[in-house]
């Protein structure tokens, strides 16, 4: 063994010999993981400066960074702030893990919340650090603070060459012992040397090597390898799933496997992991699923007859406007139910005494996380350590917590560390989904193509409270989020980059426990709401034979939108004519669409290039262009990988992706029956950045989303004069379409 | 106990023969390159080269692997220095380069078996087109949808791979002339 390791290129001894910051903390947290006792739980005092800097005698800083490294490079973007502000070279900062105990709580990584309020808040603590450090320099050298200027942590004067000092002689490895009070002033954006640069991604040498620790890397002495095991597949949420019986004999022929169950919680666990992937397939258990879903024929009729609650969401003038208008559309559509599905599933690894839990996994969300183990081990919060190590990319609420409680419970029934990786199927069958949704819109302009009236109607069910684990173990009943903003559609989206001076939301809460679970699915419904709303939008300009980039220049005075509708139009090249004008016989056609759209800010727009083959109903998507203004851009080079994928997703989820599920269960299990985008249909990406130096940060990883939904679909529409009704387009929904 | 053949080194494992070679990677030696994604030979994230061939480590019982080379990620820059005739085994292979060069990655976690596929790719077709790039990689997905950038890594690569035998050659020339 040891032999291997020596001799195999880039293991330990050069992981070792790489050095750097960010392998060394990842050292440092192994070491910690024994649940070490003397750090207080956390989160650390917000108010205080050391709960987000610390300087070392080097010069050199750690920043604590309450956000998760999701793939999106957050956790260089920030580092990037920090080192503005100290005027630190970056090679001079670094980061250490995301935990409980040791970072602060600055909420989760979730709406696009890094940047837009994490970069603010660590750009601030950073400029009140320099301040209070120059404060120190011009007492030690007896000169004015703003008299001195700092490079890479050597303070000097400019006038004379002997008074000088440095960030490491004046503090290093003590604390500040200073309240954050935010009012020290930040760098002017003319000043600015690393902030707005592609600064390479201080984690991609190690991932491209393959040293890089992901949470499926983590083993722990005396450790066991366990599994989830759950009828493949979940049915409604508020029936869960029963045991009726365990045959425990069945797995006796794997030496040391074992099964845990609470109620009907049921799990097993073994020594090595081929042992505990195999008992996990070989135990019988017979469940009760009872038949009570709509399946998937059936439920768009449910969600609309069934019993809602509504709320209007925006009431702004008078729609009667509609009945008079010269120009009007009416427009309804479906969106299906689209899984997280996270290239690697979700895996965490607990360690469960009787006074202490430390439970590691991708948690968006840590401190939140802490709670629900709390909550499910019966302890204070306090008892619990949470720390987040890298998965891969998640794209919101997947299984992360339903893993973490998974382990949490397999640990505290054993006594020992327990690893619980999701399979394939645990990851697609019991995902919480970004909810199906069905539109209704009713929108109208005049005759010299301004829009006078903007009317919609949304149904779909709310975020699931209570996880999978936590429901089978406890017994503790389904339940939705509270309602709360997200939960309503989504008045940005929908008309509100317009000038429209009456609009009518209304939003049809349906109750979900008699459906799948649901989450937040990057830029949650977005697609759904303006697959109709801009289709309807477009249909409007085709009814006035107007070409659809100028019909929404006319209606948008905003500078942002129309920043971003120019930005993709004119990327595109595109060439002023209506859609549709010109529908030739041939059996492959194209099209190209527009489309403008967001999630909760920052702005977005799209064109689409399209291809459709109207015999076998194939439809190819050749061109994306994505524009997004999320004011200030720290890391452009970050900002255009996340329009790369938004525009990449966004293909995935309009062409293939649909959760399918019968009466009783979900049937997408896999990549198979769940398939997503593909090398040989990845369109070509133009991702634009419309920089914004002197803005606030507004998040940049699902605003563009939205926008290219619409384009797609008016593309669609652009190449066959017809417009579908639901997504994905499948090539039998895309017959259906060209033959109604 | 089975003997293994990894990164060119001959060693004993512990588990049974039905075990997929990807647990006794990932499990008993540890190794961090090739990773567990679907276990059902879908999406190439445990992808290793046996002899020379990308195979899908989570489907691969360790008993058809007697008397095979395997190469895990962690010895590619070894594989690669052995097939193009290298002095010294560089410490990352151009593919690995041109990925961070650029900036292709977003959480990866794909990078494992995307590695594996491309160096196979170059080492058989070191000038392959757009379509031929897009075809060879087809089988392995990725869900932060880094695809354009990968390909676009994978021609730089190929480029570098080009001038570097380019470069062998001519010195190969002048030593005959």
């Amino acid at each position: 063994m040891k032999n291997l390791l020596t001799s195999v290129p880039m293991q330990r001894r050069s992981l070792l010999k790489a050095g750097g910051a960010l392998i060394i903390n990842f050292n440092l947290q192994t070491a910690s993981f024994g649940q070490n006792q003397s750090l207080a739980a956390g989160p650390p005092d917000p108010g205080q400066i050391d709960s987000w800097i610390a300087i070392h005698q080097d010069n050199s800083a750690t920043v604590f960074i309450g956000f998760a490294e999701l793939g999106q490079g957050c956790s260089t973007a920030l580092l990037q702030v920090a080192a503005e502000e100290l005027d630190l070279s970056m090679s001079q900062v670094s980061t250490i893990g995301l935990d409980t105990h040791i970072s602060p709580n600055q909420g989760g990584t979730y709406s696009s919340s890094a940047m837009r309020v994490g970069g603010p808040q660590i750009q601030r603590a950073a400029a009140e650090a320099r301040q209070a450090l120059l404060e120190m320099a011009a007492t030690q050298l007896q000169v004015e603070a703003d008299s001195l200027q700092v490079e890479n942590g050597i303070i000097s004067s400019p006038w004379n060459n002997a008074l000088t000092t440095s960030y490491g002689e004046l503090i290093g490895n003590r604390q500040f012992n200073l309240a954050f009070t935010g009012n020290a002033p930040v760098k002017s954006p003319d000043d600015y040397k690393l902030v707005g640069t592609p600064y390479p991604r201080n984690d991609f040498p190690l991932k491209a090597r393959g040293i890089y620790r992901y949470i499926q890397h983590i083993r722990l002495p005396n450790m066991l390898h366990g599994r989830i095991v759950r009828p493949r597949g979940q049915g409604a949420y508020k029936d869960g799933v029963q045991v009726v019986a365990i045959n425990e004999d069945s797995i006796a022929t794997i030496p040391g496997a074992r099964v845990l169950r609470q109620n009907n919680f049921v799990g097993v666990v073994a020594q090595t992991e081929w042992d505990a992937v195999k008992a996990a397939q070989q135990l019988e258990v017979t469940w009760e699923q009872p038949a009570s879903l709509p399946g998937n024929e059936n439920l768009f009729e449910q969600m609309e007859k069934g019993m809602t609650n509504e709320r209007v969401a925006v009431e702004e003038g008078d729609i009667s406007a509609f009945n008079t208008a010269f120009a009007r559309t009416e427009f309804k559509a479906h969106g299906p139910y689209q899984a997280h599905v996270p290239f690697a599933p979700n895996c965490a690894v607990a360690d469960v005494s009787q006074n202490s839990a430390m439970v590691m996994c991708s948690s968006q969300d840590i401190y939140n996380t802490r709670t629900s183990i709390a909550n499910l081990l019966d302890m204070d919060t306090e008892q619990v350590r949470v720390q987040f190590h890298d998965g891969a990319g998640t794209f919101g609420h997947s299984c992360w917590d339903d893993v973490a409680q998974a382990a949490a419970l397999m640990s505290s029934l054993t006594g020992q560390p327990v690893r619980v990786q999701l399979m394939r199927w645990d990851e697609h069958g019991w995902d919480t989904y970004g909810p199906a949704h069905i539109g209704k819109t009713r929108v109208a302009a005049d005759s010299n193509g301004k829009l006078v009236s903007y009317e919609y109607e949304g149904w779909q069910h709310h975020w699931s409270l209570i996880e999978t684990s936590e429901q089978t173990a406890r017994g503790t009943p389904a339940a939705e989020w509270p309602p709360f903003p997200a939960q309503q559609i989504n008045p940005r989206t929908l008309g509100g980059m317009y000038d429209i001076p009456n609009r009518y939301l209304l939003n049809h809460h349906v109750p979900g426990l008699d459906y799948l679970k649901g989450a937040w699915l990057r830029s949650p419904v977005d697609l759904s709401f303006s697959f109709v709303s801009e289709q309807a939008i477009d249909d409007l300009a085709f009814q006035l034979g107007m070409d659809p980039w100028q019909f929404r220049q006319q209606n948008i005075s905003e500078y942002h939108w129309l920043g971003v509708l120019d930005a993709a139009a004119e990327a595109a090249n595109w060439q002023l004519r209506p859609a549709a004008e010109n529908l030739p016989d041939a059996a492959i056609v194209k099209g190209r669409g527009i489309g403008v759209g967001t999630h909760l800010a920052s702005y977005g727009g799209a064109v689409a290039e399209i291809e459709v083959n109207k015999r076998s109903g194939e439809v190819k998507i050749l061109h994306l262009y994505g524009a997004i203004d999320a004011g200030l851009v720290v890391n452009t080079s970050n900002v255009e990988n996340q329009i790369i994928g938004q525009l990449v997703q966004t293909a995935s989820r309009m062409l293939l992706e649909e959760v399918t599920f019968s009466k009783t269960n979900v049937t997408s299990l896999d990549w198979a029956s769940y398939p997503i985008l593909r090398f040989e249909q990845c369109p070509e990406i133009t991702p634009v950045i419309v920089q914004r130096l002197n803005e606030a940060p507004s998040g940049a990883g699902e605003e563009v989303m939205a926008a290219a939904a619409a384009a797609i679909a008016n593309a669609f529409f652009d190449a066959t004069g017809k417009r579908m009704t639901m997504y994905p387009f499948t090539p039998e929904r895309v017959r259906e379409t060209l033959a109604g | 106990m089975a003997s293994l053949t990894i990164n060119g080194v001959s060693i004993e494992v512990q588990a049974g023969d039905d075990t997929p070679l990807l647990y006794v990677l990932s499990d008993e030696l540890q190794l961090q390159g090739p990773r567990f994604g679907c276990g059902l030979a879908q999406c190439g994230s445990c992808s290793v080269l046996v002899d020379g061939v990308e195979t899908r480590a989570c489907v691969t019982p360790i008993a058809s692997l007697k008397n095979k080379a395997i190469t895990t990620l962690e010895g590619i820059s070894a594989y690669y220095a052995a097939q193009t005739g290298l002095a010294s085994i560089p410490q990352t292979t151009p593919v690995q380069d041109a990925l961070v060069e650029e900036q292709a990655l977003q959480c990866g976690y794909c990078y494992n078996g995307m590695i594996i596929k491309a160096t196979e790719l170059l080492l058989n077709n070191p000038d392959p087109t757009d379509a031929e790039i897009r075809s060879a990689m087809n089988g392995h997905l990725c869900r932060c949808g880094t695809y354009p950038k990968i390909i676009s890594a994978i021609k730089k690569a190929s480029r570098t791979i080009q001038l570097a035998r380019q470069s062998a050659a001519d010195s190969s020339m002048e030593g005959i002339v």
